[in-house]
């Protein structure tokens, strides 16, 4: 089944690195919002500093909302998800597969932001382990909740507006505790950042063992 | 309600036309006199909620504590309308019944509109109280506000044209899905802040007055029989809305088959 799951990730993997909108698309856009942050909190370099951690993860989930999106609309395209039915692959290898596609693809626009900030918001980071701890559950926490909400609404017509308004609420959770350990490793903020932690891993360990119960039945039905 | 009752196709002729019947209309005059003593018990019989502190200060929720009859009964309405989700989608997916699914849209839709009135009424009792109309730090303030959001979410998949079971199965993921959501939402906000603006247990910690206690029990009560007597209307509007659906489904069939009956047709099909 791992070595299933595996095959899903890399053929969505692989479509990503070859058309290429992950990079040409999704990431100018995280950028892009990075950047509208800074002119909605003026020029003020100290405020920038401070809500970095926050400024960081609203960017990351929006973006999210993209990456997941996509991810649904290439195995809809061409009644490939009908064949990924029919293949045998058991549901909960596709939703590994998908949910580590999506996953690590979170983790590339990370680093890229991660740049982005330290660059734009003059952030230093004094935790590196807790950081890239705290990425890795984050990362894991949106891709299984997103994964389970991108089959819920794949094949519904009205699939582009209804995710955010699903997925959006269900992530706050990540949303507070990636901050709060991100504050601890930007050291902007006295937070107990491995604490959190674990609230992302339980996150991510809830969703992921709830998608894959669920996935077979979302998936025959899109 | 005015729908028709009778149908050309024979199939939903015993469908009454209305939402109401007999035991609705006791739930419904017991609710309205229900609410017309509380109101009456709120204003004229519960004294101003006035404390006087060791140093000599007058202090408390004075005029304030009265919107607490609407405030208190809203949430719990709210919780047992999202708790009443829960468990009918537990029963759709054992028993895989229309009914079920009905059940669980019916009290979703009673859970947000009581979820919204307790977040209104509970800003508006904030301001005078807590200086704020609203406060991030409260647990119990966010958690209410991301479970609504989560079953308004809930209430944009009922409405999406779809398949009946299509949309059934897909809103008991987000209902189970919302449900766990709610303690992982409200373990996150705790630890956020750790702090709350709510008294903690204010029934039993604190000395509560006689008067208050009675009337927000009394407030209790009338807010399930209210909750009873809404929940039947909207069940059998959904109830009525799937005869309709159906209805029309068996018409255009009756209408092509007539259609089909035609001597032309006819002649060939035989």
């Amino acid at each position: 089944m791992v070595r299933d799951a595996w095959l899903i990730a890399g053929k969505d993997l692989r479509i990503e690195m070859r058309s290429r909108v992950g990079l040409n698309q999704i990431v100018p856009f995280a950028v892009t919002v990075l950047v509208l942050f800074a002119f909605a909190l003026d020029t003020d370099q100290e405020a920038l500093r401070t809500y970095a951690p926050g400024l960081f993860w609203v960017t990351v989930l929006l973006a999210s909302l993209l990456a997941i999106g996509r991810s649904f609309a290439v195995d809809l395209a061409d009644g490939a998800s009908d064949r990924l039915l029919l293949s045998g692959i058991d549901p909960i290898a596709v939703f590994g597969g998908k949910a580590a596609a999506i996953a690590i693809q979170l983790v590339v626009l990370q680093v890229l932001l991660g740049a982005g900030v330290v660059l734009l918001f003059d952030v230093t980071v004094h935790r590196y382990g807790l950081l890239v701890c705290a990425g890795l559950a984050a990362a894991a926490g949106v891709a299984t909740a997103g994964t389970l909400y991108g089959a819920l609404v794949a094949g519904l017509g009205v699939r582009e507006t209804l995710l955010p308004v699903l997925l959006l609420p269900v992530v706050a959770p990540v949303l507070i505790g990636a901050t709060r350990a991100f504050q601890d490793a930007f050291g902007v903020a006295g937070a107990e950042g491995w604490a959190w932690l674990g609230l992302l891993a339980g996150f991510a360990a809830i969703y992921g063992v709830f998608g894959a119960l669920s996935y077979g039945a979302l998936l025959e039905e899109a | 309600m005015t729908t028709a009752t009778t149908s050309s196709t024979g199939t939903t002729d015993q469908v009454p036309a209305t939402t109401s019947s007999r035991a609705t209309k006791v739930l419904g005059w017991l609710a309205l006199g229900g609410f017309a003593v509380l109101v009456a018990l709120a204003f004229a019989w519960v004294p101003e909620d006035t404390r006087i502190t060791e140093q000599g200060d007058v202090v408390g929720q004075f005029d304030a504590v009265r919107l607490m009859f609407v405030h208190v009964p809203s949430a719990i309405l709210a919780y047992t309308g999202f708790g009443f989700t829960f468990l009918a989608s537990l029963a759709y997916l054992r028993w895989r019944t229309d009914w079920w699914d009905m059940m669980a849209h019916s009290s979703a839709e009673i859970g947000v509109v009581f979820g919204v009135l307790t977040l209104v009424t509970g800003s508006i009792w904030g301001r005078p109280t807590w200086q704020t109309w609203w406060e991030w730090g409260d647990v119990r303030l966010v958690t209410t506000l991301v479970m609504v959001l989560v079953f308004i979410g809930y209430l944009a998949v009922r409405r999406i044209p779809a398949n009946t079971a299509v949309k059934a199965r897909r809103s008991v993921v987000i209902a189970l899905v919302g449900a766990v959501n709610i303690v992982i939402v409200n373990r996150s906000v705790d630890w956020w802040e750790n702090r709350t603006l709510h008294q903690q247990s204010t029934l039993i910690a604190r000395k509560i007055r006689d008067e208050t206690l009675f009337t927000l029990s009394f407030s209790f009560a009338v807010g399930l029989v209210l909750f009873a007597w809404l929940l039947l209307h909207r069940f059998r509007l959904a109830y009525l809305e799937s005869q309709l659906e159906q209805r029309e489904v068996d018409e255009a069939l009756e209408e092509r088959r007539a259609e089909a009956g035609q001597p032309e047709y006819g002649s060939e099909q035989s």
